[in-house]
């Protein structure tokens, strides 16, 4: 059974955030939000294993604001 | 009494020059505007190249206040080629770790984990004032040799003008105005580059609306030698924060402020002290040197270069700080241009040899202007998307790999590699892309110490396991042979699969052409393609 891939996988990070950026321009925020969830499901699709898509679905539920904090002072 | 701060002093004080009584405009070889870090530089690899010069500048006194602290690897090598790096090495203080947090969590650390076997270090810190100073050091050096280089401070440049093969300049000084002339005029005026203004020529690109308030502290503090970046933290909401340790005690603290603020109210002690101490503690005890706002610009010049008026630094392209190119890439203009306008200026080179410093500069400027405005884009989010997904690569960048290089706080400065370049000569299959032609030499240890302290400043051969001969004569460049037994660094830097390899390098340090083995006919060809002689297609 194959498991998700978590280890960097995009050959060039800053020009696909770019990219993937420039999609929103000029968008509003529910023609955004809307174009986030096209997307989201164009690439569950691609996946098409679920189990992977389940691991990928805990791991965005998990991670908001995670880990110990840390202060300077 | 506290002492005088090296910018506080005058460095190059006015002296009246003889040419203020010539009666006539005196000519020059080349005469550089700005002492700053570029045009510097610029002056002293020329004076190296026995090219008479002066520097002119509108004060007396290295940069107000910090300015530039991050200085990368490749400009520690060019500092190193004019005489100075271990000036600036021995002071700097070095630093390999990075840590981003985001709120008050650490999502991420980077290490810069320099590739062994390099003289220099990935980066040093170092206050711009110390920078400019040891520059300055270096021109004395010089003129003890008697070597042809005169700074001349409070002389202001009000007024350029060229026709043919002259460039005549007005300078203010504060004995009154006087004209000089000079055959070249390379203008290291900074990003305000009265010279641009005056010539009207354009400096387009992007605005960014953020300003940051800049503080450098004097304090003592057990905080790491690394470079510390907030995103969203508790003590600057909203915004992002920077932690970055100089030499002398001395902390760069950079805090994003947002688009609307009042400059002159931010500034006040009043308003700052809070802000630190909301990031650093009540009891930190701490004085501020020097507290600055700006605002940032991602621009350059069409071209940099306008007849007999040369532009460098940041007075052809400006960059956002985030990722140190400022400085660093004005370096390498120099780097890129001494050589040439050596070559142009001797008739050894067509003038078209210039137009490659616009070619090879333009191409360099836009990848940094392309990096810096990335950074810039991430750091400050233009729209609520841009944020969420920002703010989503943080979340995610502690739990799963990939994300982390997605968070973008800076790409620290890298030389370009001049790929297409129409210098570019043969290549070789089977040796490595590193250092395929158009690339900086990457540093290596060799018998006789590191491979770069024995290259530059002339055309070499550099021959691996094999045979050159001591000198060859193209037109009126010579080549000089370096012949090295390949060590473990070289072999892995230079041989790839060959068992031997000849390089041409050009004086910068850059490659021209490589190949398995030395014939005169293909140096030859590639020779002169390196200083813009172009044969046509096919012929011999
Ligand atoms: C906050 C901040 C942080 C930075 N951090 C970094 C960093 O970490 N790394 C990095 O590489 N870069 C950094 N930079 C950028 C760096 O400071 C500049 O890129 C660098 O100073 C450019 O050097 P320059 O010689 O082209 O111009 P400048 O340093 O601006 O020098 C121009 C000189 O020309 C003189 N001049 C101007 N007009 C005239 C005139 N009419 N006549 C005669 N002289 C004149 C000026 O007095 C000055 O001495 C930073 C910049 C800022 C503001």
């Amino acid at each position: 059974m194959s498991h998700l891939n978590t280890k960097a996988n995009i050959a060039e990070p800053d020009e696909f955030y770019h990219d993937l950026l420039a999609q929103h321009e000029g968008r509003s925020a529910e023609e955004s939000e809307a174009l986030n969830a096209r997307l989201v499901l164009i690439l569950a699709n691609h996946i098409g294993d679920a189990g992977v898509l389940r691991e990928a679905m805990d791991l965005a539920a998990n991670t908001q604001g995670g880990g110990e904090v840390n202060r300077l002072v | 009494m506290t002492k005088k701060k090296t910018f506080e002093v005058p460095l190059y004080p006015y002296v009246r020059s003889p040419d203020q009584d010539a009666g006539k405009a005196v000519r020059h070889k080349v005469v550089v505007v700005g002492a700053g870090p570029v045009g510097l530089a610029a002056a002293i690899e020329l004076a190296m190249q026995d090219v008479e010069v002066v520097v002119v500048d509108d004060n007396e006194k290295v940069s107000w206040g910090s300015r530039a602290v991050c200085y990368a690897k490749r400009p520690l090598e060019i500092l190193d080629r004019i005489g100075c790096g271990d000036h600036f090495v021995d002071k700097g203080v070095q630093w390999n770790v990075g840590k981003v947090f985001f709120n008050e969590r650490q999502v991420y650390q980077f290490d810069l984990l320099p590739e062994d076997g390099h003289k220099r270090p990935a980066f040093i810190n170092l206050q711009q004032y110390y920078f400019e100073e040891y520059l300055v050091d270096r021109v004395k050096e010089l003129q003890a040799q008697g070597k042809p280089i005169e700074i001349r401070g409070n002389n202001k440049v009000v007024f350029v003008d060229q026709s043919g093969d002259v460039a005549t300049v007005e300078l203010e000084t504060p004995e009154g105005n006087y004209f000089v002339e000079a055959d070249w005029v390379i203008a290291c005026d900074g990003a305000a580059s009265p010279v641009r203004s005056m010539m009207g020529l354009d400096f387009v690109g992007r605005i960014f609306e953020d300003n940051f308030l800049i503080a450098d502290v004097v304090m003592e503090a057990s905080f790491p030698t690394e470079r510390w970046f907030w995103f969203d933290p508790a003590f600057n909401r909203g915004q992002s924060a920077l932690l970055h340790k100089q030499p002398d005690n001395v902390w760069r603290i950079d805090l994003q402020l947002g688009p609307d603020v009042d400059r002159e109210e931010e500034k006040k002690p009043e308003n700052v002290i809070p802000r630190l101490k909301a990031m650093l503690g009540e009891d930190v005890h701490f004085e501020l040197e020097w507290v600055s706002i700006y605002t940032f610009q991602c621009r350059r010049m069409e071209q940099f270069r306008k007849g007999r008026v040369i532009f460098a630094g940041d007075s052809a392209h400006q960059v956002s700080p985030f990722g140190a190119r400022g400085a660093n890439s004005g370096l390498q203009d120099t780097d890129n241009l001494i050589w040439k306008l050596k070559l142009v200026m001797d008739g050894k080179a067509p003038m078209s040899l210039l137009e490659t410093y616009d070619e090879e500069r333009i191409f360099a400027a836009d990848e940094n202007i392309l990096n810096s405005s990335r950074t810039t884009d991430f750091i400050t989010p233009k729209s609520s998307v841009s944020r969420v997904f920002r703010d989503a690569v943080l979340d995610l960048s502690k739990a799963a790999e990939f994300a982390r290089p997605l968070v973008n706080s800076g790409r620290l400065s890298v030389p370009a590699t001049y790929d297409g370049s129409s210098l570019n000569g043969d290549d070789c299959a089977g040796m490595p892309v590193r250092s395929r032609p158009g690339s900086p030499a990457a540093d290596a240890p060799t018998v006789n110490g590191w491979l770069l302290d024995q290259m530059g400043n002339k055309f070499q051969l550099l021959a691996i396991n094999t045979e050159v001969p001591d000198t060859v004569e193209v037109g009126g460049v010579t080549i000089c042979a370096l012949s090295v037994n390949a060590t473990d660094e070289v072999a892995d830097r230079y041989l790839g699969d060959k068992s031997s390899a000849v390089y041409l390098m050009r004086p910068d340090q850059h490659v021209a052409a490589r190949w398995e083995s030395y014939t005169e006919a293909n140096v030859a060809q590639a020779l002169n393609r390196a200083i813009g002689i172009f044969e046509q297609e096919g012929a011999q």
